[in-house]
This record gives structure tokens, C-alpha cells and sequence, in this order.
């Protein structure tokens, strides 16, 4: 269970690939955020708005990268979560989720985290700061 | 017309962390941790309570300002930020408002862009905070013509 508390400065959390991106993920991200924005599910919308095909919702990404610290929920929470969308998710696209620890104290455990597509470029970029609970020290 | 919504606030709307919407949204992002999803384990767990995952904030009314007037289409999400003083408990009701915190021009490779960073807060019903999220969104120069901006 408490794996992130035992992880050092310079170590990575377990790396998660996605599927490739395919339109239903859209479509259910675009129904559970409300986010109907056209661009992400409907192709002559895209074109008009000139982008080369639909793109993923950059919300869709950063929950997903989310998800990597949802296994340490006992152990603290995500206080900060800062995020810069670097660039476009295309379906078909295969997204690689990582946190890699950066610094480290008694209350916080701080990781640069980003989202890598298939030909290595980031497509989203940022920082998470996860406070960690007191009474959790020590435990297992 | 940016610059002078610089302050602008809308009034709070009352948001529930609704089960079936956190459900929803887990699945969405492809993360359904019992966390979220099982009352059974959440009462396992310090919360007693199932959690809404981070990004979950997106789903709230935020309320309308009225003094900004963004257009439909042509927007560019740069940036988020979320800070929160403890997560969002599953059945709780969140006052959600937000308002325009600035708005800066810079010329950039598709043009002379704007920059309007909108902030979003969740509070209790007692008015104790409990997250701020921040948007950075980028209008680019055709947009701001089609506007006369």
C-alpha cells in the first residue's frame, strides 16, 4: 500500500500506456465533464476550427494522469495539480502516463508528471504536490 | 473588453457531488477506483466516504459573469491549476462561483494572443474553501478580430 511514501527523490511511479485514443473515450469524456465543445468529437467541426482531425479534450489527459497517484489515496491527497497542454491527442494516439519524485518532506511529496505520446513529445506537462497524511508515517 | 472584466465575479451556484456523475466521470478518464465508486470500501477507508478524482471540478456550474462575453469557438486551453485543502466528498453540496483574475496580451507565433486567466472556487455551505482551480485560456488574434477586440 504505501509505495509512494517509500519511493525516493529520482524514482518514478509505475508508468501507465493507455489504449489508443478512440472516439468513444471522447465521446464519454464529452457527456461525463459536459464539455460538448465539438472540436473533440465531431470531424467537420474540427476541420472548420482548422485543425488537421478531432483532438482530445486536454481535460481528458490530465484526468487520466491523475490516476497514478489514485492508489495512495490513504496515504495523503493531491493538493496541488498544475498542468500546461503542450500539445494536440489524436486518435489513435497511444498516451504514456508518468510522475517521476522530485522533492521530498514530511509533509509533501512533490513529482513532475507528464503525458508522452507515441513519438516521445509531451502533450501535457506539470506539477503535482501530494500532502501526505501525518498519522500515516511509519505504516505499512 | 477583456482588460475591463478584470475583477468580475459571478454569483455562487450550489453544485452537489452527485454519485452517479462521479461514476460517470471515473469511468470516463478510466480510473474506477473503489474510492470513488464503492460505498462499501470507501467505508474502509479515512474519508468514510466515496471521493470525486481531482479533475472532477470541471463538471460544476460555476455561474455566468456577466460582464464577459466569450466567444464560442476558437478558444485554446493553455493552462490548469487546482489546489485543494482536502478532496470532494461524494453527496457533499459545493458553492461554486468564479471570476476573471487577469487578462494580458502577448505576441506569439500565431499572432498577438490573449491570455485571460479565469479563477474557480468550491466552498462549503459555511463558506470554508475547499478547492480553487485556475484556467489559463488563449484567444488568438482571429478570434479577437472577429470579436473587434
Amino acid at each position: 500500500m504505501s509505495r509512494l511514501l517509500r519511493c525516493h527523490v529520482g524514482e518514478e511511479l509505475p508508468i501507465v500506456t493507455l489504449p489508443p485514443v478512440s472516439r468513444l473515450d471522447l465521446i464519454k469524456y464529452a457527456g461525463a465533464s459536459g464539455d460538448y465543445n465539438p472540436i473533440h468529437t465531431v470531424d467537420d467541426e474540427a476541420k472548420k476550427a482548422a485543425l488537421p482531425a478531432i483532438i482530445a479534450h486536454g481535460m481528458w489527459t490530465m484526468g487520466n494522469l491523475a490516476k497514478l497517484f489514485t492508489p495512495y489515496h490513504e496515504e495523503g491527497f493531491i493538493q496541488d495539480y498544475q498542468i500546461r497542454f503542450r500539445g494536440m491527442v489524436f486518435l489513435g494516439d497511444i498516451i504514456t502516463l508518468k510522475a517521476r519524485l522530485t522533492e521530498e518532506n514530511v509533509q509533501y511529496s512533490t513529482f513532475k508528471v507528464n503525458a508522452v505520446n507515441q513519438n516521445g513529445v509531451d502533450v501535457i506537462k506539470g506539477i503535482v504536490t501530494f500532502a501526505k497524511y501525518k498519522d500515516n508515517e511509519g505504516s505499512s | 473588453m477583456f482588460k475591463e472584466a478584470i475583477g468580475k465575479r459571478s454569483s455562487g451556484v450550489k453544485n452537489v457531488v452527485e454519485r452517479g456523475a462521479v461514476k460517470k466521470f471515473a469511468e470516463s478518464i478510466g480510473d474506477l477506483h473503489p474510492i470513488f465508486v464503492d460505498e462499501e470500501f470507501a467505508k474502509t477507508t479515512r474519508y468514510k466516504k466515496n471521493i470525486a478524482p481531482p479533475t472532477f471540478p470541471r463538471v460544476f456550474d460555476y455561474g455566468v459573469i456577466d460582464e464577459l462575453d466569450l466567444p464560442a469557438k476558437g478558444l485554446i486551453h493553455g493552462e490548469q491549476k487546482y489546489h485543494y485543502k482536502r478532496p470532494l466528498l461524494v453527496g457533499e453540496e459545493i458553492i461554486c462561483y468564479q471570476e476573471v483574475e487577469e487578462y494580458y496580451e502577448k505576441q506569439g507565433k500565431l499572432g498577438n494572443m490573449g491570455f485571460l486567466v479565469l479563477k474557480q472556487y468550491g466552498e462549503t455551505l459555511s463558506e470554508e474553501l475547499i478547492f480553487t482551480a485556475e484556467q489559463v485560456v488563449i484567444i488568438n488574434e482571429t478570434v479577437r478580430k472577429v470579436m473587434s477586440i
